[in-house]
């Protein structure tokens, strides 16, 4: 299938996801089951990864910044300002892509070839509203917040890595934080977070809700939606930094 | 009633259902038969709108599917019930949650009515004691049944059941065959079963269609099948020397040749 087709089809899946739900109140507990699989899920590794990234950006700034004129202080600003326009948004969405993205392509995929999508559909339900939707929505709620909190806790690894191997002290280190800080980065940061929480769930979503076959071609759809996902975040990455940031130094 | 009228179905080149028409009665099991590749699944899931056809007409109680809107089509399939091959029960839910679901979206009714309502259908099929458990915690024959019992919870009009018999012992497969029959006749339901399964067609096959390459080869009812000259129709049903001399023996029977209450034993010995 190439790929004019394949867009084609993943837009008329967006579309057909906007009908009237069945029962209110089971969308919303669906919305609400997703938020906790996506969200919760994923706040583990989301931590784990933050604080070890900011702790590392910390060490390889301080490596790299070997003049004397500068001040230690520039540390805590270079750490800070990475891991809000990069790392948190774009590193965290990459391993996201993987974490959600193929639990999603999965477990649509296996509803599919299970014919579970069928038995929803003969009920009368729109499996599109029902089983995508929630998923994106959910994403486009809890992603979001994932990245803040990967945010928070990489200038903290940072903090903490700078303090017990005594590159600098934490009063230093707070110093550099407020220092030259735009409020603008973090505006980038969450459209670039809104954006790849679409991208985490929609693309994931179409590969598993259309997978054809047995369990070797749900291994593939799955295999396949992180592979674009991930693309796609480092294709719309670099796109909202032109358009957003535009190359000029301030932004 | 369920009206099927000039069918017809094609996947890129290929025709699978070509002029098909067919009339299902009320109260009664009506089988598609045939093997393989035949066109049979094809043929239900047009029926039941899971597969659009290329052409013809499809009429539940003389409103014609096809011509529905999304509204209504979701109004009548919310009358419609399907058992499926593999059951397609979700695997996240416990037996409960599986029957509940359609009473969950349908339904005003509170927790305590859709639970007496729940464990009613699950007392028809004959399982107790197994609302809690996960699919994955029960036999295939108890699948088919929780099937059965999500696929008659909102009381539906059609019963639509895609081999109901497979990968079931011929014991558990005789239970289901008894119990669409008798769900059928309680609940005056147009039931449709796809089905391949010899003992099926004899159990309870009031109103016969045999499919043979998306054509409609045979009509006619269990009773009929026996006498039936079509030779693919008897390769197909009788395809063992065992069930060839068992039809021999059954057309005996029926013709008063023989005592249908005969004791092997003494004519054994």
């Amino acid at each position: 299938m190439d790929i004019f087709t394949q867009f084609g089809r993943f837009v008329l899946m967006l579309k057909g996801m906007f009908s009237k739900p069945e029962n209110m109140k089971m969308y919303w507990k669906e919305f609400m089951h997703q938020c906790s699989e996506i969200g919760i899920g994923a706040l583990g590794i989301v931590v784990i990864i933050s604080v070890f990234m900011g702790a590392v950006s910390t060490l390889q700034t301080a490596y790299q910044l070997v003049s004397p004129l500068l001040p230690l202080s520039t540390i805590a600003l270079i750490v800070r300002d990475t891991v809000i326009l990069e790392f948190a948004p774009t590193l965290v969405c990459l391993v996201l892509a993987g974490v959600v993205g193929s639990k999603i392509a999965g477990e649509l995929g296996n509803m599919r070839v299970s014919e579970q999508i069928d038995a929803l559909e003969i009920m009368g339900i729109n499996t599109k509203t029902y089983l995508i939707l929630p998923k994106i929505l959910a994403s486009l709620v809890v992603i979001p917040m994932l990245v803040v909190i990967s945010a928070v806790l990489g200038i903290w690894g940072g903090r903490l890595a700078g303090t017990l191997s005594g590159i600098l002290s934490a009063t230093t280190f707070d110093k550099g934080l407020v220092i030259g800080f735009h409020p603008y980065n973090v505006f980038f940061a969450l459209t670039k977070a809104y954006t790849f929480g679409f991208i985490i769930s929609s693309i994931p979503a179409y590969y598993g809700y259309y997978v054809k076959g047995g369990s070797l071609e749900i291994g593939r759809a799955s295999t396949k939606s992180v592979v674009v996902s991930c693309v796609m975040i480092l294709f719309s990455d670099y796109i909202l930094a032109q358009l957003l940031l535009g190359g000029s130094p301030s932004g | 009633m369920i009206e099927v009228k000039n069918i017809k179905k094609g996947f890129d080149d290929k025709i699978v259902i070509n002029d098909v028409s067919w009339v299902m009665q009320t109260g009664k099991c009506n089988l598609i038969i045939g093997s393989s590749g035949s066109g049979k699944t094809v043929l239900m899931k047009c029926m039941v709108g899971l597969f659009e056809p290329d052409s013809g007409e499809i009429h539940y109680g003389g409103s014609d599917f096809l011509t529905m809107n999304t509204e209504q089509r979701k109004e009548l399939r919310q009358q419609i019930g399907m058992l499926f091959q593999g059951s397609a029960l979700f695997d996240s839910m416990t037996v409960e949650q599986n029957i509940m679901f359609p009473l969950d979206m349908f339904t005003n009714d509170n927790y305590d009515e859709k639970l007496k309502r729940v464990n009613a259908v699950l007392d028809r099929v004959n399982l107790k004691g197994v609302n809690s458990k996960f699919p994955a915690e029960i036999s295939g024959g108890m699948k088919k049944r929780v099937g059965i019992a999500r696929a008659i919870v909102l009381n539906p009009k059609y019963l639509f059941c895609d081999e109901p018999n497979s990968g079931l012992d011929p014991q558990t497969s005789l239970l289901i065959d008894k119990l669409i029959k008798e769900i059928t006749l309680e609940f005056n339901i147009t039931t449709v079963v796809n089905t391949h399964d010899m003992n099926s067609v004899m159990e309870i096959g009031d109103n016969i269609i045999y499919m043979f390459e998306g054509l409609i080869e045979w009509k006619g009812s269990n009773k009929e099948i026996i006498f039936s000259k079509n030779q693919r129709l008897n390769e197909f049903i009788f395809a063992s020397e065992f069930l060839q001399d068992a039809k021999d023996m059954r057309m005996l029977e029926m013709k008063g040749k023989i005592d249908n209450n005969r004791n092997m034993d003494e004519l054994l010995k």
